[in-house]
């Protein structure tokens, strides 16, 4: 009963999911969802959009390597948004079973090293243990915590700190 | 000079006290330490060095001579709790009038306010090097320490560091940071590795080439074994490696095996594997075979460093939800709480005296060093408005800590400052970024 509420809320969620995943990177951009709106137009609202996120191309494969997913400061819980990106990371590696998937787990450079380590396997095991709630075979996916030790981004500021404290999937 | 003669006769009277309660002749401790180090306040005892006088007349001797000297202050400047005088000021001339106390006119010397003393003599013969060295005390016109070494002329900063060794038990009772290495991360193409230098910075030497990430060195107590995290074969795990010889162990259990520290004294050490599912804290032997679980939580249980009696454990664990620094006491297996607050307190460093114990916090997003006593009392905040300043470790007396800061332009960079944060100065010139320094606790 108890799995049948919770796959309940995991439907609603794939559905508020699979509407963000279009445009979560940008969400705030913009209240329309035509990505193709000039981007000079929007200048004033870019400024509260990350720069160095990447953006959802529509390229299925190239988003599921692309598109990271985010998390607060000390801190392994999945956001409403990297939920979306899951739930369409999720549809990808559905409709093609026989892709398997390490799932890496990365943090800022601020807070200790070893405890960054430790951090980054929490954050890696969050979005695996979501992936397999969603129904994908936990023998398609691994993980690894590369701490602060693989930044996407090596600039010293909280843009970039945000954009290091992330989940990355690749395909093995 | 009274007050401390007056010292001098309350320790001969406990010494005697002590020697006559026990009823043997097993005197626990004659020397007479002149200086506590691990006081906070310390006041810096004035010291001159004047020119070495040169004996049998060498090809290099002018230049050996020079170097010697030139040791001799920079190893005591180092240390943070001797002055040296400038030259320019000594009204006194041994390298011309002698170096033994007889040559000496001792007001010469407490005039200018020098409280000791080094004279040095050398001579060089065939790349042999022979060194009379001598410490007095100016005012009690007293020969503390006299050795007489001999070795090669390329010998001769670890001669000179040997003296001070001398000196600094004679003054503190502890032979200091001399003859101690530091252990730290340095990238290097973009990788890291594992390197070792001096206790001073001197002679960094790259030990591991893997080309990987290597991380969080640590030297066994009796520094002939390192033990370090690589992702060398692509996850993290444990490597420990001697030093002298072609041999080692890895610990590379499923998830992540990470953060080695020593057991004092042993061949064992205690680390972070999280086969079970979340990283828990082991005790291992020295060829990595586990032989004891030691915390069991849901959290993050990390960093894990023992006393330096080896009974009790301090690691970081997430277990109250925020990362904080607990207390494992190994015979009663009690767990307390000892930072309370600020919500990021992470990296903990016992003290080789026992009492205190560094580490890292986070308070308004603001990363620096704290000692905290191991009671939870007394929080010192020792690093404050110059980057970012993580990794403490003690040096073998526990009068320094050396950390990595990003407080020049922005790179990590290893520094070293006194227990009580102050001299904070740069370690080492070396390219790239420097982090995880590891100071170890012998000195040879």
């Amino acid at each position: 009963m108890k799995k049948r509420v919770f796959t309940n809320v995991i439907m609603a969620l794939l559905v508020v999911g699979l509407f963000l995943t279009v445009s979560c990177a940008q969400k705030t951009v913009t209240s329309e969802p035509d990505t193709k709106t000039d981007q000079k137009t929007s200048d004033q609202a870019k400024a509260k959009v990350n720069p160095l996120k990447p953006v959802a191309t529509g390229d299925a494969d190239v988003d599921f390597i692309n598109l990271d997913i985010y998390f607060d400061f000390d801190s392994a819980e999945l956001t409403v948004d990297a939920q979306a990106v899951l739930q369409g990371k999720a549809g990808y590696l559905k409709a093609d079973k026989n892709i398997k998937v390490i799932v890496e787990g990365h943090c800022d450079e601020r807070g200790t090293t070893e405890y960054n380590l430790a951090l980054g396997e929490r954050r890696a095991k969050s979005a695996k243990g979501f992936l397999v709630d969603l129904g994908i075979s936990e023998s398609r996916l691994s993980y690894i915590s590369y701490g602060e030790e693989q930044p996407a981004v090596a600039e010293h500021n909280a843009d970039a700190w945000e954009r290091n404290r992330r989940g990355h999937f690749d395909i093995k | 000079m009274i007050y401390k003669k007056l010292i001098k006769a309350f320790s001969f009277f406990v010494i005697t006290l002590f020697v006559v309660v026990h009823g043997n002749s097993i005197v626990y401790c004659q020397d007479v330490t002149i200086l506590n180090i691990n006081n906070a306040s310390i006041r810096k005892i004035p010291l001159a060095v004047p020119e070495f006088k040169q004996f049998l007349k060498g090809a290099n001797i002018e230049q050996d001579a020079k170097e010697a000297q030139k040791f001799l202050m920079d190893a005591f400047n180092f240390t943070g709790y001797l002055k040296i005088i400038d030259e320019r000021a000594y009204l006194a001339k041994p390298s011309e009038t002698g170096i033994a106390k007889n040559d000496i006119d001792f007001l010469d010397w407490t005039g200018i306010g020098a409280e000791l003393l080094i004279t040095g003599g050398i001579s060089v013969d065939n790349n042999k090097v022979k060194l009379w060295l001598r410490l007095f005390d100016t005012f009690d016109m007293r020969l503390l320490v006299g050795k007489i070494y001999t070795g090669e002329s390329d010998d001769l900063r670890e001669i000179i560091h040997r003296f001070c060794g001398e000196v600094s038990k004679k003054l503190t009772g502890k032979r200091g940071v001399f003859g101690s290495k530091i252990a730290f991360v340095s990238r290097v193409n973009g990788k890291k590795e594992i390197f070792k230098c001096e206790f001073d910075g001197f002679k960094p030497e790259q030990i591991t080439f893997h080309k990987s990430i290597s991380l969080s060195p640590a030297w066994s107590s009796d520094s002939k074994w390192i033990a370090y995290t690589s992702y060398a074969k692509g996850k993290p795990d444990i490597y420990i490696k001697n030093l002298k010889e072609k041999r080692g162990a890895i610990i590379n259990k499923e998830g992540m095996n990470i953060a080695p520290a020593w057991v004092p004294g042993q061949f064992a050490l205690v680390a972070s594997l999280s086969f079970s599912g979340d990283p828990e804290i082991y005790l291992l032997t020295g060829t990595g075979k586990i032989i004891k679980r030691l915390t069991d939580s849901w959290g993050i249980d990390i960093s894990p460093k023992f006393s330096p009696d080896g009974k009790n454990l301090v690691f970081v664990s997430r277990r109250r939800g925020s990362p904080q620094i607990f207390i494992k006491n190994l015979e009663t297996n009690q767990i307390r709480r000892l930072t309370f607050e600020g919500g990021y307190n992470t990296s903990p460093a016992w003290s080789p005296n026992g009492d205190r114990i560094a580490y890292v916090g986070i308070r308004d997003g603001r990363i620096d060093i704290y000692t905290i006593g191991i009671g939870g009392e007394s929080p010192v905040q020792l690093t404050s408005a110059a980057g970012d300043n993580e990794d403490p470790s003690w040096s073998p007396d526990g009068s320094l800590i050396v950390f990595s800061s990003t407080r020049q332009r922005g790179m990590a960079k290893l520094f070293v400052m006194t227990a009580a944060g102050e001299e904070q100065r740069k370690l080492l010139k070396l390219n790239g970024e420097q982090t995880d320094p590891d100071w170890s606790m012998v000195n040879d």
